[in-house]
C-alpha cells in the first residue's frame, strides 16, 4: 500500500480505525472484479442517490494522458506516470524511493443502474473525479397515494 | 527519551491528529536535495510546511469536491490528512528551501549550505 498510516502515539486511535477499516471490509458486497486494496492510483467511491463518484488518486500525471473509459458498468482507468528520478548521468544518490512510477490500470464495477452516456471527469490537485449519473427510473421516487 | 526536549516536542505534534504517510522520492546531488512527496486533493491553501530547527514537517489537508448526501462505499484515502516528518541534516541550508506544488505533488528543494559544499582541491605541482 503506498499510502501508510502514520500512527500517532494514540493507541486508541489507532484501533478504532482498524476496527473501522474492517467493518468496511465486511461491509462491501464482493464483487467478482474486487476493488483490490493498494495499487495506483488509490481509489474512493462513493455514492448519492443520483450518481456515482469515484476519486482517483493520481498526481503528477498530464490529464490528457489518463484514459478513463465506461463500457456498460465497468469504469477502466489507465494511464502511465513518468518517474521523477534523476538520470543515471547525473552524479546524484536515491535516498528514498517510494512514488509508484510506470503504467498502471484500474478497473471498478459500478451499479448497473448508471448511464455510461452521462460521465463527467475532472481533474484537479492530482485527483481524478469521475461523476457518473445513475438512470432515473432507478431512483427512488416517491409514490403519492390518491 | 522523554528527556529530550526535541524528541517529546515532536511527538506532541504528531499525536495530534491521524495522517496519511505520503509516499516520497528523495535524492541527493552535489548541490543540495530534492524531495517529491504525492499529496493528491491537497490544493495550495491547505499545505503547510513548517521548518522548526533541523525538522521538516509536510501536512496537507485533502479538500474533495464531494456532492451532498455523498455516502462514501470505498474508501483507499481514509483519513482527511497527510503528515510526514524529517529530520534534515546540518549541511542542509534551511533558510533556502523553495517549494512547488503542481497536480498533487510537492517538490522540495533544499540546497547545501555554502560550505558544505564540495570542493575540488587542486593539486599544485611544487
Amino acid at each position: 500500500m503506498s499510502y501508510r498510516s502514520l500512527y500517532p502515539r494514540d493507541l486508541f486511535a489507532e484501533l478504532d480505525r482498524l476496527q473501522q477499516e474492517m467493518q468496511q471490509a465486511l461491509d462491501l458486497s464482493p464483487s467478482i472484479r474486487g476493488l483490490n486494496r493498494g495499487g495506483f492510483p488509490a481509489l474512493n467511491v462513493g455514492s448519492t442517490p443520483n450518481s456515482v463518484e469515484i476519486y482517483a488518486f493520481a498526481p503528477g500525471i498530464d490529464p490528457d494522458a489518463i484514459e478513463v473509459q465506461l463500457e456498460k458498468a465497468v469504469l477502466t482507468i489507465a494511464g502511465e506516470r513518468k518517474p521523477d528520478l534523476p538520470g543515471k548521468e547525473e552524479k546524484s544518490t536515491v535516498h528514498i524511493d517510494e512514488r509508484y512510477a510506470g503504467r498502471f490500470r484500474r478497473v471498478v464495477s459500478l451499479p448497473d443502474d448508471v448511464d455510461p452516456n452521462q460521465v463527467e471527469a475532472r481533474y484537479r490537485d492530482g485527483v481524478l473525479h469521475i461523476s457518473v449519473q445513475r438512470r432515473q427510473a432507478a431512483q427512488p421516487r416517491r409514490i403519492t397515494i390518491e | 527519551m522523554s528527556d529530550n526536549p526535541a524528541f517529546s516536542k515532536q511527538a506532541r505534534s504528531a499525536s495530534a491528529e491521524a495522517a496519511l504517510m505520503p509516499p516520497v522520492n528523495v535524492f541527493e546531488d552535489t548541490a543540495g536535495i530534492t524531495l517529491y512527496a504525492d499529496l493528491p486533493g491537497v490544493p495550495k491553501d491547505k499545505l503547510n510546511l513548517q521548518l522548526e530547527a533541523d525538522t521538516l514537517t509536510i501536512e496537507g489537508e485533502l479538500s474533495l469536491d464531494t456532492p451532498e448526501g455523498m455516502e462514501a462505499t470505498h474508501a483507499e484515502i481514509g483519513l482527511p490528512r497527510y503528515r510526514r516528518v524529517f529530520t534534515l541534516s546540518k549541511e542542509l541550508d534551511s533558510e533556502k528551501v523553495s517549494a512547488e506544488l503542481r497536480n498533487g505533488v510537492l517538490k522540495l528543494r533544499i540546497p547545501k549550505a555554502e560550505h558544505a559544499q564540495p570542493r575540488r582541491i587542486e593539486v599544485k605541482v611544487a
